[in-house]
Order: C-alpha cells, then structure tokens, then sequence
C-alpha cells in the first residue's frame, strides 16, 4: 500500500483533506451539533484501517505478539466505529419519525 | 497497474468521496439520518479496499484472519450493544468513550509500528525522519484524545470531581513540565528510536491529557468532547502516515478539521472562547463571595396551585433542562402538555443552545418522548415572545434562565445568551431545591416577585400537575 504513496503525495493529501473538512461543516443547526458530532467521531475509528494494515503486515512475517496488538487496536477502532455510527442513528432516527407521527393525531 | 491496483484506487475515491457528502449531510437535519448511513458504508467500502489491496499483493495470513476476525467481533459486538444499551441521557459521555476509543487504536498501532519498524511504512533517510515523526504525533494525540475522554466521561457521569489543587495557578506549571516531558522523549525517540523514549512518551502525553482535561469544569466537557473528537481526527491521520494509508490521511484530516470546526461553533453557541475553556479552569470556581449568598424572599407553591395558573393560561412555554432529562420526566411533560393543548392552550419549548448538556442534546431528548418537533423553539425566536407568555415553567434548568448573565457584570456567566422568562407573567421553576446549577452559581430569578418555586422531583411534580390539572376537568373539552 505504502509503495505508491511518497511522502510528497502523503502532504498533498492531508492538506486538501484538511481544506475539505473545513468547507464542509458551515452552519450546523444546534439540534444538530449532538448527533453530527457523534457521526464525525464514528468516521474517525477510520483507524481501522491502519490497525487492519498492522495485522497483515504482522501476519506475513509471523510476529504472533504484533498480531494481538494489531487485533486490539482493530477492537478499540470497531467499537468506536459500530458504536458511533448506530447511536447516532438511534438519535437521528427520533427526529425523523417526528412529521410522520404529527400527521396521524391530526 | 494490474486490475486489483485499479479496483482498490476507484474503492479509495469511493469511499472518499461518500464520506465527505456523509459528513456534508450530517449538517442538515433532512439528510442527516441518510448521511450517517452513507459515512458508514463509505468505511466498510475503505476496510475493503484494504483486504483487496492485501489479498492481490502479499496475501494475507490465515493466522491473520483469526486475530482480524476476532478484533472484529468483540470490538464491534461490544460497540452495538453499548449503542443499543445506553440512555439517551448519557450521550456526551457515550461520544467521550466512543471518541476514546478511537484515539487508543491510533496509539495502539503507532506503538506496534515503533517497536516492530517492519510493519510499517518501509523507507530510509527522510523516510525514517517522517515515519518517526508520524509515529511520535500518532502515540502523543492518540493517548490525549484517550485519556482526556475517559477524564471527560468521568467527569460528566459524576465518578470525577475538580481537584483542590487544580483549581490553582500549580496546574498550569504541572502540565507545562508533562509538555516537556513529552517534547523530549518525542526527541529522543525521533532522533535514537529507543524504547526508553516511546515508553516516556506515552506515559508523557497520556497524563497531559488527564491533566488538562481534569481542570475543565462540567458545563464546558461538551466542548472537550468535540475538541478530542478532532483530536482523533489528527491521531488516525498520523497513523496514516505511520502505515502508508492515503485514505487514512484523507479521512482523518477531514473529521480532523470538521471537529475543530463544530467545536467553534459550540463555543459560538455558549458564548465561549475556545482558550477560556481550556485554560480557564472550572467556571464558578471565581464567583464571587455576593453569587454564593443565601436566598431571599423566595415564594414556594403546590402543584395544585400550579394547575390553577395553567388552567387560565393563554400562553404556556416550558423550559427544559437536563434535570427533567435525568428524573425521565419528558414524557410526563409531554402529557401536561397535550392535557393543555386540548384546552386550547398555546404551547411551546424554549430549547436553550446548550440545554441538556451538550447543544441539541435537548432536542434529542424530547424526540425520545414524542414532543413534536415544531414546538422546540430556538432561543432567539422565542426570547421575544416572553412578554407575551402567560405561564413559564422551569423544568431542572437553572443557568440558561439565570438574569445575572444579562444584568450582573460581576457574574461569571455575564454575556452567556439566555432565556428572558422572567418577562413572562408567571414563573414556576420546578427543582428539588434550592442548590446552584452547574455552573455553581446562585440564580437571581428564583427571587424575582413573579418567580415561585414548585419543590420536589420533576417527574412527580408533573405527574402531580397532570393529576390536578384532569381534577380541574382542564383537556376534557375536546377529548372528551
């Protein structure tokens, strides 16, 4: 994965990543801030990638101790990532029944 | 390029760019819901570019699959049961926890990297130089996101309290000497790679992280929580650069920025300074000797006499705080508040930013019990109507309805936005008793003629209120 990736290309990366994630949160209504906070904090147990990356690259040359750690991590990045993404739609989902239910008593 | 190259570039930009329209959609709240489903493929579709990319190029060991399998399905059994299991109440605490989390997999893998080089990104000269400078970015962020949010969690569930000793000027020379303590053993271990300064650095930043967050008074940990939540953003950049992932650097440098974005935005909200909030230490812990003084001339009355005022009300806005969230009352309160509607009673909720303990955690709340959506009203839209409100009820709120943040310059909380429902006819604030509010400071409306306090626990005071109020006969009209 890292033979692609020079160090130059690595920067270029993080910066227009940076600039990205900065336009894309502009005006947040505060009902929001709760769950889109939540939802950005699942996105960032993205780390499961790298904790995937450690325990092949473990894998391949037999280092049984690194694989656990390796595992580890993959556990603490799922439980933030499976956590987060169905709590915030255990929270989102309460606002969307809203309308639905308005109509019925009315 | 053979094919799998291809495939796992077009899965790459994919799932980058479903993530940046997940994060983009979580902004609004009619494509919120969808949103967070499209971020969520979008990392499934990331974890398998990952395996595609292993299973065309080295393979991947079956001994590997196992540990994989396995990191898999206690960490995400775990994850969906804690999503499941946890009450709508604990919210910014559950964010820390999760958040934490997050940040320990950076740092875990960073160590791996450190004290087994082969695993990581493979380069000589600068790239030695960069990958020691990701691996000491990915150890320290990752173990200050992980123990500022376990210290922020304890905080908000009650298990932590603010130290004597670091409500003093001596917390500030502790966690200088912990920054310097990190710098070197992230020099040493950048420029010699020995064990000793990894340890140094972890331990280093790990306390850091305690120390900073444990000065942070309650009312400011949501704030916390969405800074360590860009922190983890930074640590799973780094540790993109540590394992060689373009899509790591990508997704962690976006959540990164968007953290930091919505953590100005909550400041904005509760009129604070991001700076304050950090190094400010605990608000109240300065409130002057004249905020902690006795009440006076408060008026106390039953839930009886409460109905009463109710029954003749033209206009009846309720004020919800987390109090009411913590006696579970919201749906009790959604039944008062049905009870009056079909007397013809106009009635509405005035939704605080930062009411319930982080901004739009009230609404959340309140959706649990079913309370429609178009009578939360924002504070700004409804802080003029007060005038014309007949009936306010304060339920477990105290500081968002505090005067003093309006007219007392010498209040910590002057210049806080908040609710004006003294300019209402009536006032009732439904409390246990008379104890400051979170910020710890004494609320002067509590003393105001028009103010009267209906002691006792929200939930049976509503219950009470719902019972007198049906006595009354109040709702029969067009139920019935």
């Amino acid at each position: 994965m890292n033979d692609a990736l020079s160090l130059n290309d690595a920067l270029w990366v993080l910066l227009l990543g940076s600039l990205l994630g900065l336009e894309l949160i502009g005006k947040v209504p505060p009902t929001l801030h709760t769950p889109l906070m939540s939802g950005a904090n699942a996105i960032s147990g993205i780390t499961v990638l790298a904790a995937l990356t450690l325990i092949i690259k473990a894998g391949s040359s037999g280092n049984g101790g690194l694989m656990a750690l390796g595992a580890v991590s993959l556990g603490f990045a799922l439980f933030n990532v499976i956590g987060g993404f169905l709590v915030t739609d255990r929270m989102l989902a309460m606002f969307s029944r809203k309308p639905a239910r308005q109509k019925e008593k009315r | 390029m053979t094919a799998a190259v291809v495939i796992k570039y077009a899965i790459e930009l994919v799932a980058v760019l479903l993530l940046a329209l997940g994060i983009k959609g979580l902004s609004k709240v009619r494509s919120a819901r969808a949103a967070n489903q499209i971020a969520a493929v979008a990392l499934a579709l990331a974890v398998l570019g990952v395996l595609i990319n292993f299973l065309s190029t080295s393979g991947i060991d079956s001994s590997a699959w196992l540990w994989i399998i396995g990191g898999t399905v206690v960490g995400g059994l775990l994850g969906a049961i804690t999503s499941q299991r946890v009450p709508m109440t604990a919210m910014p605490e559950t964010v820390a926890l999760f958040n934490g989390c997050g940040g320990m997999s950076s740092l875990l893998v960073a160590l791996g990297v450190a004290l087994d080089p082969l695993a990581g990104s493979d380069g000589e000269g600068t790239g030695a130089l960069v990958a020691g400078i990701s691996i000491v970015v990915s150890v320290f962020v990752g173990a200050i996101t992980f123990s500022g949010s376990v210290v922020a969690m304890g905080k908000l569930q009650g298990w932590l309290d603010t130290p004597a000793w670091m409500q003093s000027k001596l917390r500030h020379v502790i966690n200088i000497g912990l920054a310097a303590v990190s710098l070197v053993a992230a020099i040493a271990l950048i420029a010699s790679g020995g064990d000793q300064g990894l340890w140094l650095l972890v331990i280093g930043s790990s306390l850091l992280g305690i120390g900073v967050t444990l000065s942070i008074g309650g009312a400011d940990m949501p704030v916390v929580i969405s800074l360590l939540n860009s922190y983890s953003g930074v640590a799973a950049a780094a540790a993109g650069f540590v394992v060689g992932s373009q899509m790591l650097i990508v997704a962690g440098a976006m959540v990164g920025a968007a953290g930091l974005i919505l953590t100005q935005v909550m400041c904005n909200a509760m009129n604070r300074s991001l700076v304050n909030v950090l190094f400010g230490g605990a608000l109240g812990a300065s409130a002057s000797a004249a905020d902690q003084g006795e009440y006076q001339g408060i008026t106390s009355c039953s839930a009886e006499e409460c109905a009463l005022t109710l029954e003749t009300a033209q206009r009846v806005v309720f004020v919800p705080g987390y109090g009411l969230a913590v006696a579970q009352a919201q749906h009790i309160l959604r039944e008062v508040a049905e009870l009056l509607e079909a007397q013809g009673i106009d009635v509405a909720y005035a939704i605080h930013p930062v009411a319930g303990r982080m901004p739009g955690h009230m609404n959340v709340l309140l959706a649990e019990a079913d309370v429609p959506y178009e009578q939360l009203i924002e504070m700004e839209t409804i802080n003029p109507e007060f005038p014309r409100t007949d009936v306010v009820i304060v339920l477990g709120a105290n500081d968002v309805v505090n005067p003093q943040a309006r007219n007392d310059s010498s209040s910590p909380l002057y210049g806080m936005p908040v609710l004006n429902v003294e300019e209402a006819t009536t006032v009732f604030v439904v409390k246990r008793g008379l104890s400051a509010g979170y910020a710890g400071i004494k609320n002067s409306l509590f003393e105001r003629p028009n103010t009267s306090m209906v002691f006792g626990d929200a939930k049976k005071v509503l219950s009470g209120l719902a019972q007198e109020l049906r006595e009354l006969g109040v709702g029969k009209a067009k139920v019935g």
